[in-house]
């Protein structure tokens, strides 16, 4: 089957899944409704002041719309990563970037920027920044001649989160807690409904970065064979890096601004994409932009249902699922021979 | 006629201090021309700056002084894609962090010919199954790169350049990983591929023997200069290898095409 029909396939599939487990996801929760008062509140028949209408529409919704492209975000960087460093176990948290983002985060509140749209594009902004900080922190830590080995990769990866980590713990001791409200919550990873002007803003923003890593996704198949190789077969490889660096940046930097820095999405979903699909990074990108919705939404979901009626933060779901993910693909494909 | 490649004057220092582990060395006023569908082999020890060579030649590196011309065209007005549609590399072996399958990667080979493409074009995917044929991997298409053995890689890669539908073949140390069976059977294709798709072919190794088999030119390098340059015949010479090599060599005549047969002269029992 050409690359064009599995792709065609494979995104129809997952539109429906999507659809399926958000639809799902709208019925299940803590406030007990019952699936007719959400089909009523669903179909505008319910008043607009009522338990089922405000939960329905105004909570669980905008929650779902926050996690489908989160989670589609973050897998598109984790591909993206993947194919910049050559390197399949690459993702934002695993490399740190998700740290540096989320320093930016907490820096841009302390500075006093808020949540409305207009302010939301300066957290994100800081956001981006911090990302651009880390990646090149952990670039200048990992280059060795010839490239980036694998395993020096995945370690300064760890060191600059643990930095930037730290960084955060300092900024949120020398300043009135108050100011920071819910920040040890949205640092664990927390979706959380937006309002709709600064849903568009996320879901603009993350489309920009999934366009940009799109548009080079041909050329991200040759960088995976060597530098040097993608030159002779045509690469401009300097360019091709840098706008990869930049759109996997802004992708990390909107999720971590608009849901917090939650792991490993990317590098669960594109593992399970590069099982069913193979390696091109053409199916891979489109498809992760879906997936991961997919996966997020689920996870979320189980994050606000199985210790109900408290909450758990979805970044612990997806830090339960990945961790262990992670050790597999470290133990079982990835030996220290690459 | 214009030369294919045309070289003059090429000079390349490597930054210092040198890259420690991954060593290569410059180039000093190399000067020679590649003429169209010519079989052109450069040898010379491991120092000699072959490698170097070959990137500048593929504009992985810049040089510092002298002309790279390309078909006439000098290499440094040519864009990567433009170059890769007249110079096709077959590397050694390729770093493979993904498993991508042969058919995916003797496809990449097609990008120049529409980096702008998302998919491949039909014509792209009849080039690419005509080179995978011309090379014998037909049936290799659907399998991982790193489930094949060394001499069908080597093939794979082959396709892959001739997907690229190059006027020059550029083959760095082809014999490198391979048996004898192999090496006879890479003689045998660059021969045929030369033969039917009048392909150019620059060959860079220390495989003396190989080299004088199937190139009709030789340039031997050492330190970075060219030392000699002309037919095997004349090239592998005693006097200009031992001066190079910093060894003691026997020069034979192969008894099947009476080319030459470059052996080391092993010392005796005494020479120890």
């Amino acid at each position: 089957m050409s690359p064009e029909r599995r792709l065609a396939s494979a995104l129809v599939a997952l539109a429906a899944v999507l659809v399926a487990v958000a639809g799902l996801a709208l019925f299940v929760g803590s406030a007990g409704l019952s699936p007719v008062a959400v089909a009523r509140a669903l179909a505008g028949r319910a008043d607009a002041e009522s338990v089922e209408s405000v939960v329905t529409l105004g909570l669980r919704l905008p929650r779902i719309l926050v996690a489908a492209v989160a989670g589609g975000a973050l897998a598109v960087a984790g591909v993206a990563f993947q194919g910049l460093t050559r390197n399949p176990l690459a993702e934002p948290s695993v490399l740190g970037i998700s740290s540096g983002a989320a320093f930016g985060v907490v820096l841009a509140q302390i500075v006093g920027l808020g949540i409305s749209p207009l302010e939301a594009l300066g957290v994100t902004a800081f956001a981006f920044g911090g990302a651009l900080l880390a990646a090149a922190a952990v670039y200048l830590v990992a280059r060795v001649p010839g490239g980036l080995s694998i395993q020096t990769l995945l370690l300064a990866g760890v060191i600059v989160g643990i930095f930037f980590g730290s960084a955060i713990t300092v900024l949120i001791s020398i300043v009135d807690f108050n100011r920071l409200g819910g920040v040890v919550h949205w640092l664990l990873g927390n979706l959380a409904p937006l309002p709709p002007a600064s849903l568009a803003l996320f879901a603009v923003l993350a489309g920009v970065g999934v366009l940009v890593v799109l548009r080079h996704a041909r050329e991200l198949n040759l960088l995976a064979l060597g530098e040097e190789s993608a030159v002779q077969l045509g690469v401009d490889a300097e360019r091709l890096k840098r706008r990869i660096f930049l759109g996997a940046a802004l992708l990390t930097g909107a999720v971590v601004a608009f849901a917090g820095p939650i792991g490993f999405v990317g590098l669960i979903v594109p593992h399970a994409l590069r099982g069913r699909l193979g390696q091109d990074h053409r199916l891979l990108v489109p498809t992760a932009a879906l997936a991961g919705g997919v996966f997020l939404l689920a996870a979320d979901t189980v994050a606000r249902n199985v210790v109900a009626p408290a909450e758990l933060s979805v970044g612990v779901i997806t830090a339960f699922c990945g961790a262990p993910f992670f050790v597999y693909l470290l133990r079982t494909r990835y030996r220290p021979t690459l | 006629m214009t030369p294919l490649v045309d070289v003059r004057g090429l000079t390349f220092a490597y930054p210092q201090p040198e890259r420690r582990g991954a060593r290569a060395f410059g180039l000093a006023d190399v000067t020679f021309a590649i003429a169209p569908g010519e079989v052109f082999g450069v040898i010379g020890p491991n120092s000699a700056g072959k490698t170097t060579l070959l990137r500048l030649l593929t504009r992985v590196l810049a040089p510092a002084r002298g002309d790279i011309r390309l078909d006439g065209h000098p290499l440094a007005g040519l864009s990567h894609a433009e170059i890769a549609r007249r110079v096709g590399v077959v590397p050694q072996d390729t770093p493979r962090p993904f498993p991508f399958t042969v058919e995916e990667l003797v496809l990449m080979g097609r990008f120049p010919h529409g980096p702008a493409r998302f998919f491949e074009s039909p014509a792209d995917r009849e080039a690419a199954r005509a080179a995978m044929a011309a090379t014998g991997v037909e049936a290799l298409g659907p399998l991982p790169f790193e489930h094949l053995g060394g001499g069908e890689r080597q093939r794979a890669l082959l396709a892959r350049a001739l997907a690229q539908r190059p006027r020059l073949l550029v083959l760095d140390e082809p014999t490198a990983h391979l048996d004898l069976r192999y090496q006879a059977e890479t003689a045998a294709l660059l021969r045929r591929v030369n033969r039917e798709q009048g392909v150019g072919v620059l060959l860079v190794s220390h495989d003396l023997n190989l080299a004088a088999e199937v190139c009709d030119r030789l340039l031997l390098l050492g330190g970075g200069r060219v030392v000699r340059l002309g037919p095997p015949g004349e090239v592998l010479q005693p006097e200009a290898l031992e001066a190079v090599f910093h060894c003691r060599v026997v020069v034979d005549k192969s008894p099947g095409s009476g080319r030459p047969v470059v052996q080391v002269a092993w010392p005796g029992e005494e020479g120890r």
